[in-house]
């Protein structure tokens, strides 16, 4: 895999969507939102160019269960929102969560609640990410801070759900995704499919507690299996045993918890001599590296931890760099959403400061510096 | 009819007297006529009493979540288009919480059959108020009688681009039956409205009697395409209209999609 790559320009969305492409999505279902659509546009054009299918559903309501449904026929599928559109997909968020259904939901955030300030940036989905869905569910979450990362994030996005046989979110925000940059489309990528059924038709269980992520068949290949958003056993049909439920809910949630550090993507930035840890992600993380820099030429010794994962939270990697620091500053465009697992995490170890923003403007390195330097 | 079920599930939640059970037969008869092979047919449901039925079949089957059934079985049936796509939902499921998902689906023409058993009720959460519930009738959230006005849903998915319609009810099976396998059938959207009794919620809150009353009332008040054509609007005001109401033939969904891609190669190619 030597082989060079093409340089391009490309819009954060279209890394997206070429990078989905690339880990072999060929399903997409899709609402227009800003600032989401140049994803659902690009799939228009080249799904059908590869054999896939595209289609504008009626809401996000739709989108979600049409991508479920595609990727139940064995169909690497995926939908795209922002905002408003995120919140209509929950139920269904869930229903994949629950019956296993591989899926990628790319969120493209925009400022909120409501409608809000249409289509400013905003890092206020964090927690909905989280818990947007009712009951206790596993979750992935991505969040990219480049370009670059858009792509390499949305080729392991896909790749982690069909793994883990269970819809993961790409969190970005507006700023990545409308940001332009230079990047090496690679020629081919690393493609991970869910894992199948090997055995006889007749002995297939669809939900086989075995292992922790079960073998899971097509539609349409002879299994005749039972798929259904109620509590299940092994065999797919639904169950009230209480302890069938609780066995199933934390093989569920289990998936995620036994993985968290495999799944824990950060890169630290200048941290080895630090005192103050800056935490960010996504667009924010852009301008904590610069006000790090910025400090350090002050004489501040800052550095930063950039957290992809939001969750499952990378609480081993923040609590090894936290112990050699004075104190932590978490940075993201909203009133406190990701300061709170922070705090969760440190437990009074270290001083945690927020900075945070929510006028539809990007943090800026000014902003950071002053929480930097002004002790 | 056996081997279109899954035994060991048995026996099934429905109510004595439901009407969930007749539809069901209908359909699998319909099936079984047709001849198709087991291992292509989809099933998929919402959620409600009649939405339970996939859980029994034993075919490849999806129990969604409220309404959304047909959304489901619309990124199933692209994905896998050899597959033959069957919904089945109830009148709450499929013309309130789904009622967009209906009319959409009705306008792409997609090769979905979609059997709606009509109870004028919603059964699995004990006999609220639906979109079928005719006007003056009694629910638990209509104590003083209906104010709303119902749905012709046949009307509805007509308008808005099905390709075959058809109703009838669980007294008269034969032709539920015959109906279904038409429906089956068309290649394109089709829908086929089942009235069907629930004795437990609608009946008796609204004094019907039994379930053998309520088929007894489908009797009744059953009149057909044909006879309706030279009957006044008063006249039928309480009647059923049973029969085939549509039938066109027109591109699916699915060969208009083909010729995109087509499109889309060629061009790519350029
Ligand atoms: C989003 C959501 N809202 C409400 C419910 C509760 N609920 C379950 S079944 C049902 C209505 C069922 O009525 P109908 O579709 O007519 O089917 P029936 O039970 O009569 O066959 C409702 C409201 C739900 N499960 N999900
Ligand atoms: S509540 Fe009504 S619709 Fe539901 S199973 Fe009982 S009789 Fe049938």
């Amino acid at each position: 895999m030597s082989e060079r790559g093409e340089i391009r320009l490309v819009q954060g969305n279209e890394a997206c969507a070429e990078a989905a492409l690339a880990a072999g999505v060929r399903f997409f279902a899709g609402y227009p939102i800003t600032p989401s659509s140049e994803i659902a546009e690009i799939m228009a054009v080249r799904l059908p160019q590869l054999g896939g299918k595209f289609i504008q559903m009626e809401d996000e309501i739709a989108s979600m269960a049409a991508t479920i449904g595609a990727s139940l026929a064995g169909v690497k599928a995926m939908t795209a929102t922002s905002g408003p559109g995120f919140s209509l997909k929950q139920e269904n968020i869930g229903y994949a969560a629950l019956a296993e259904i591989p899926c990628v939901v790319v969120n493209v955030q925009r400022i909120g609640p409501s409608t809000g300030m249409p289509t400013s940036p905003s890092q206020g989905d964090v927690m909905q990410s989280r818990w947007g869905t009712h009951g206790d569910h596993p979750v992935v979450v991505f969040c990219p801070w480049s370009v670059r990362e858009v792509y390499d994030l949305t080729v392991h996005s896909v790749n982690v759900a069909e793994r883990l046989r269970m819809p993961v979110i790409l969190l970005m925000d507006e700023v990545v995704a409308h940001m332009r940059e230079k990047i090496e489309i690679p020629p081919q990528v690393e493609t991970v499919d869910r894992p199948r059924p090997s055995g006889d038709r007749q002995d297939y269980l669809p939900y086989d507690d075995s292992s922790d992520v079960p073998p899971m068949a097509a539609f349409g290949d002879g299994y005749r299996f039972h798929v259904t958003g109620l509590y299940h056993g092994p065999s797919g049909f639904p169950t009230t045993d209480p302890e069938v439920a609780d066995r199933l809910i934390r093989r569920l949630c289990g998936k995620v918890q036994r993985r968290r550090q495999q799944l824990a993507l950060t890169s630290a930035h200048l941290v080895d001599d630090a005192e103050v840890l800056v935490v960010a992600y996504g667009a924010a993380a852009r301008s904590a590296l610069r006000a790090v820099r910025e400090a350090r030429s002050e004489g501040v010794r800052a550095g930063l931890l950039k957290i992809s994962t939001i969750w499952p939270f990378p609480q081993e990697v923040l609590l090894s760099l936290a112990a050699r620091v004075r104190r932590v500053v978490v940075v993201e465009m909203n009133l406190g959403q990701l300061v709170l697992e922070v705090e969760r995490v440190l437990k009074g170890r270290a001083p945690v400061q927020h900075v945070g923003r929510v006028d539809g403007e990007l943090v800026t390195p000014e902003e950071i510096r002053a929480a930097l330097e002004g002790v | 009819m056996k081997r279109y079920l899954r035994q060991q599930y048995m026996p099934h939640i429905w109510c004595p007297g439901c009407g969930n059970g007749i539809v069901l037969g209908a359909l699998l008869r319909a099936i079984s006529r047709l001849g198709w092979d087991q291992d292509r047919i989809a099933v998929v449901s919402g959620i409600g009493c009649s939405s339970r039925a996939t859980g029994y079949l034993d075919f490849d089957t999806l129990h969604t979540t409220h309404g959304r059934a047909l959304a489901f079985a619309t990124g199933l049936k692209l994905a896998r288009p050899e597959l033959k796509v069957i919904v089945v939902g109830g009148d709450g499921d499929l013309a309130a919480i789904g009622g967009n998902h209906l009319i959409h689906a009705a306008r792409r023409n997609i090769d979905i059959t979609t059997i709606c058993v009509n109870n004028r009720i919603y059964g699995m959460t004990s006999g609220q108020a639906s979109p079928l519930t005719p006007k003056g009738r009694l629910a638990t959230t209509a104590p003083y009688g209906n104010v709303d006005r119902p749905f012709d849903l046949c009307q509805l998915v007509q308008a808005a681009g099905a390709t075959y319609v058809a109703r009838s009810t669980t007294y008269h099976v034969r032709q539920l039956c015959n109906l279904i396998a038409e429906a089956l059938e068309n290649r394109g959207f089709s829908f086929v409205e089942a009235v069907a009794q629930c004795p437990v919620y609608y009946g008796r809150r609204n004094r019907l009697g039994t379930a053998v009353d309520m088929l007894k009332y489908y009797r009744d008040h059953a009149v057909t395409v044909r006879a309706a054509q030279s009957m006044q609007p008063e006249q039928l005001a309480d009647k059923i209209i049973i029969g085939r109401l549509h039938h066109v033939v027109e591109p699916d969904y699915e060969s208009e999609y083909a010729r995109v891609m087509e499109e889309a190669r060629r061009r790519a190619d350029r």
